[in-house]
């Protein structure tokens, strides 16, 4: 069984479409959650911070400008991981309100576990992505 | 009766209560006082006023007889005072509303809040039977308290989850399995598409399986799962033990392991969980609370103390987790009083809402949230009554829904998360999710097999009995 990352919103369900995609940047909108794109060929659980498709789109009402966005970071960066946020400025919240994957790279070999063994049995646990043992930018090419 | 009116207030002997301060029907509640709605049933011939200011005196400075040491304080400083009492209509209720000022009480104890406030007063022998009900704390008094170790923002961007429910799910059998098989248990539902796993409350270090061993393999698994899935994953690794020593020692190897929570019962104390709050935000590690024992006062409506009140103890006293109730699972619960459950764990403020058993205003400032947990029989085929009652920041708990699965506990695990998606899909897509609900799970299982059993497996199992613990008020629907 091939690794398949299960980060954000909606890894469980099947990869989603153009219409899809479009859905929820409109439900986003329509919360007054601005939007932003990010890439990374380094998809470690603990990689917070993702490059981002230049600035967070404060200003953009606009779901189809937003899909163009999208649009050009997946074609500028194939191969690579890209997810869309929304993020909710309000007081008390002043996260990301929805995360979801929108590309993927064609094949991913997935996470080793590295176990430290100490005494009494003891063990510090490490995650490693193998891709990340290559050096950013030769990642996920074949 | 003409006796005890022309009777000084400071002659020795018994006077009662409402005479002695403790009944004042014109005071107007501060800002800064802590206020209380107790349900109270006074014995035949006690005047429900009588009994109101003698839960009052009670709970405050009075004993049953004058003191002439009061004379030595400035006593109506330290009186509670009862100011309103109102008959629930239909029974033999009344609901008394008592102002205590805030010093009376000591910064961040919730120990000694509620020796006060419950300490003597449910035994009073002139009353037939006492519920606390609501307590407001006013902003003053919540800012002396850590509250939420981590809270629902912090635990979320630690996990890097967004945008829908985390799930989890309670290991079963919940004794017996030894530490080997416990941990398999963890790892399939794990990887299987939960978020987390959990220790149940009498999990703890019993001869079948013990803490140190339950924690390494459970581990194994964790980081197994994390690895198959690249997301962050859980486990409550309960640590509730004798003592806070043995408590410390489960709490710092679960750290050193790497777990990224810990559980407690309620069960181990309020000052236990206080310590434990403290442990756990110094520690980075998030605080998951099981309220076992609660509805030994809680269920009753003429007893106890309403368990809105103890998600207020326990969101001041700094746990990140509460399990408040499923609406449509197994366990007790009314679904207006667990809105309002879920309202008093979430929300910066809450309103007076007596549909959903809110007697006060209450304001948290910007003490974080605490996340509620739903567990307690409920499965796949629910999610959408489930999301349209709960809402998106809590942690669903299939327990039996994960690990009955007759494909696997991995298969049972991802059912349950596919639902869940394809919920959340369709509710941001604009469709009537509530309604609409058992088409978007047969549509998902078309695709999914591991959904489609679970939902062939669970279709009809419902849990509806009357509850016990019910608002006094109903929705009037409208036409």
């Amino acid at each position: 069984m091939s690794f398949h990352l299960t980060q954000g919103t909606f890894s469980y369900l099947p990869p989603l479409s153009d219409d899809d995609v479009k859905s929820q940047i409109e439900y986003a909108l329509q919360h007054n959650w601005p939007l932003s794109v990010e890439f990374t060929d380094d998809p470690h659980p603990r990689n917070t911070y993702w490059t981002m498709w230049g600035l967070p789109m404060f200003d953009q009402r606009d779901a189809a400008a937003v899909f163009y966005e999208v649009e050009q970071c997946k074609k500028a960066y194939p191969g690579y991981y890209v997810r869309i946020n929304a993020y909710d400025r309000r007081l008390g919240r002043q996260t990301i309100a929805l995360s979801f994957i929108v590309q993927r790279p064609s094949t991913d070999p997935g996470f080793r576990v590295v176990r430290q063994e100490g005494p009494n049995r003891q063990l510090r646990y490490t995650l490693e992505s193998y891709a990340t043992t290559r050096p950013a930018g030769q990642r996920f090419s074949d | 009766m003409a006796n005890h009116t022309e009777k000084n207030r400071w002659a020795a002997g018994v006077t009662p209560y409402a005479e002695m301060g403790y009944w004042q029907p014109d005071y107007v509640p501060q800002d800064t006082d802590i206020l209380c709605a107790f349900r109270i049933v006074p014995q035949e011939g006690v005047d429900p006023i009588e009994a109101a200011a003698a839960v009052a005196g009670e709970s405050s400075t009075a004993t049953w007889t004058v003191v002439w040491t009061d004379r030595l304080t400035a006593h109506e400083h330290y009186q509670a005072k009862a100011y309103q009492v109102s008959p629930v209509p239909g029974t033999d209720q009344f609901i008394a509303f008592i102002a205590y000022d805030i010093d009376l009480f000591e910064e961040g104890s919730i120990a000694n809040l509620t020796s006060s406030i419950i300490g003597n007063v449910f035994s009073f022998k002139a009353l037939k039977s006492l519920r606390l009900e609501d307590m407001r704390i006013p902003l003053h008094y919540v800012k002396t308290f850590q509250g939420p170790a981590h809270g629902i923002v912090m635990e979320r961007e630690y996990l890097d989850k967004y945008g829908r429910p985390l799930l989890g799910a309670t290991t079963k059998p919940k004794l017996g399995l030894s530490a080997r098989n416990y941990g398999r248990v963890v790892f399939e539902a794990l990887s299987g598409g939960l978020d987390f796993t959990k220790d149940d409350e009498n999990i703890n270090s019993q001869p079948f399986m013990r803490w140190r061993d339950r924690f390494l393999y459970v581990m194994e698994g964790v980081n197994n799962a994390m690895a198959a899935t690249g997301e962050i994953k859980g486990h409550y690794l309960n640590v509730t033990a004798a003592t806070m020593e043995d408590m410390y020692e489960r709490a710092e190897f679960a750290q050193s392991l790497g777990s990224i929570v810990i559980m407690v019962d309620l069960t181990v104390g309020y000052t236990a969980i206080q310590s434990m709050a403290r442990w756990a935000r110094k520690n980075g590690v998030i605080l998951h609370l099981h309220r076992a024992g609660h509805g030994t006062y809680t269920r009753q409506k003429t007893h106890g103390v309403s368990f809105r009140v103890i998600a207020k103890w326990m969101r001041l006293a700094g746990v990140d987790h509460i399990h408040a109730g499923t609406v449509v699972g197994k366990l007790e619960g009314d679904p207006h009083m667990i809105h309002g459950y879920y309202d008093t764990l979430r929300n910066a403020k809450i309103p007076v809402n007596p549909l959903n058993g809110i007697y006060f205003d209450q304001d948290w400032g910007s003490m974080p949230a605490t996340m509620p947990v739903a567990s307690g029989g409920i499965h796949a085929g629910q999610m959408h009554l489930l999301l349209d009652h709960l809402g998106e920041d809590v942690i669903l708990q299939f327990g039996g829904g994960t690990i009955g699965h007759p494909q696997g506990i991995a298969a049972g695990a991802t059912a349950n998360r596919v639902a869940l998606e394809a919920m959340i899909f369709a509710r941001n897509q604009g469709q009537d999710y509530v309604t609409e609900g058992p088409d978007i799970l047969n549509a998902a299982a078309r695709w999914s097999p591991a959904l489609r059993a679970a939902l062939e497996t669970w279709k009809d199992v419902t849990f509806n009995f009357e509850s016990t613990d019910t608002p006094d008020v109903l929705a009037t629907p409208s036409l």
